[in-house]
């Protein structure tokens, strides 16, 4: 979805840590179900929040090393980055409305 | 305005979707409202090897998207939204999402089962950081370490299978000393080399502050405690069904269930199929075939109301 950046290991200091706007990083893989069921809640986290959060996801199968520095042990793992800082995190599927309370983003 | 339906299906697993393809088929253009958990608990299981049709096996999540495509094919309207609110108390039924108001004159619920944890501090707080009930999700993260599968069922031999493939040692712990599992799943624990059982045996603690470091148990029989040294802890004991909307508006077993006769719950116009009722069997396959059934309860209950409509309507007519 054109919503959902692809972070990688490229573009993450520019996406993630240089961002103006908080960033929301949806690390996943492929063969995680889970992963599956909260891939269409960040997307729309991403739609009704474009103009005020980026909203990206990234495959820790293919950037091992990315996941293994924010100590991301189990999937999804969804970090709110704020200043290049996770300052929110939260680990599972869960609804929508969780999800956006555990990351602060509830109004 | 509320959006109406003849049909409303609330959950996206087996049970729903086979409920969506026949209510769609039967031209009910169901409103099915899958939620987060859309798939259900096949979007977390890998091989699925006995569900018929597949002698090769399938993956879950392979499985469901067929299931998907097939009702969307008829018509069915999936929606993954989640259901925050349900009135059954009057006709047609009420049902709410974060995107509005549904009323419906027939409402199928499919919601399924969720997996249960042990329910102590430390799982909670170290869930995530090695306390997981994924296996093929979070196995990945501890290679080459030793880990803990919980439980005796046929999810804790699959899962204690799954880590086999990537963990130096998995330990199976167990509170009793036989496995309720199927039998070739047993006997593909029992023979693994890398797998180990601790018989009667329960997780008292989670060990670690901010990574797991072991498990603690207690020994049901001598009361001793041991910590089996471990990196991750998988927890699979079972499951509760999700029933929390319909709390005080249709009748529950003790355990949470819905309690059904044939696929009709204690209100009219309201169905349930699959885990969410089914106390026994728990199968992807039986949990269609229950979906099958609802949705021809459903439709054939929806002609009779429709039948019984035209005199009414001339009574009222005639006073």
């Amino acid at each position: 979805m054109a919503d959902v950046m692809e972070i990688t290991a490229d573009n993450f200091q520019a996406v993630v840590l240089e961002n103006e706007k908080p960033v929301l990083i949806d690390f996943w893989a492929e063969w995680c179900g889970p992963c599956r069921m909260i891939a269409p809640v960040v997307e729309q986290i991403a739609k009704e929040r474009s103009d005020s959060l980026v909203v990206g996801k990234l495959d820790v199968d293919q950037h091992g090393a990315l996941a293994a520095r924010y100590g991301v042990q189990g999937i999804p793992f969804l970090a709110l980055f704020e200043h290049g800082q996770v300052v929110r995190q939260a680990v599972g599927a869960m609804p929508k409305a969780q999800l956006e309370r555990q990351l602060g983003l509830s109004d | 305005m509320p959006e109406h339906h003849d049909v409303i299906i609330i959950g996206g697993g087996p049970a729903g979707l086979t409920a969506a393809i026949y209510t769609a088929r039967a031209s009910l253009a169901p409103l099915a409202i899958e939620g987060y958990a859309a798939g259900g608990q096949l979007m977390t299981t890998t091989d699925v090897e006995n569900y018929p049709g597949f002698p090769q096996g399938v993956q879950g999540p392979e499985l469901m998207q067929m299931f998907r495509d097939q009702a969307e094919r008829f018509g069915a309207d999936l929606r993954t939204v989640d259901v925050t609110r349900v009135d059954l108390s009057s006709r047609p039924f009420g049902v709410w999402t974060d995107d509005g108001e549904h009323r419906a004159d027939a409402v199928i619920i499919s919601t399924g089962a969720t997996a249960k944890w042990l329910g102590i501090e430390s799982e909670t707080r170290l869930r995530g950081y090695g306390v997981s009930s994924c296996a093929t999700c979070d196995g990945f993260f501890f290679r080459e370490k030793e880990m803990v599968v919980v439980g005796g069922g046929d999810s804790a031999m699959e899962e204690a299978l799954v880590l086999a493939r990537m963990a130096s040692k998995v330990t199976v712990v167990h509170r009793r000393d036989s496995f309720r599992a199927s039998q070739i799943m047993v006997q593909r624990v029992l023979e693994h080399p890398k797998i180990a059982v601790r018989w009667n045996a329960v997780v008292e603690e989670v060990v670690g502050d901010v990574a797991v470091e072991g498990v603690k148990v207690r020994d049901t029989v001598t009361g001793e405690h041991e910590i089996i040294p471990a990196s991750a802890m998988f927890v699979a004991i079972g499951h509760t069904p999700n029933t929390g909307l319909f709390a005080g508006q249709l009748a529950l077993d003790e355990a949470g269930y819905i309690v059904t006769d044939g696929t009709r719950t204690s209100v009219e116009g309201v169905f349930a199929c699959g885990d969410v009722q089914d106390t026994v069997y728990k199968q992807a396959i039986t949990a269609a075939g229950s979906g099958c059934e609802a949705a021809i309860d459903a439709e054939r209950w929806l002609e009779a109301q429709e039948n019984a409509r035209p005199a009414e309507a001339a009574e009222t007519a005639g006073a």
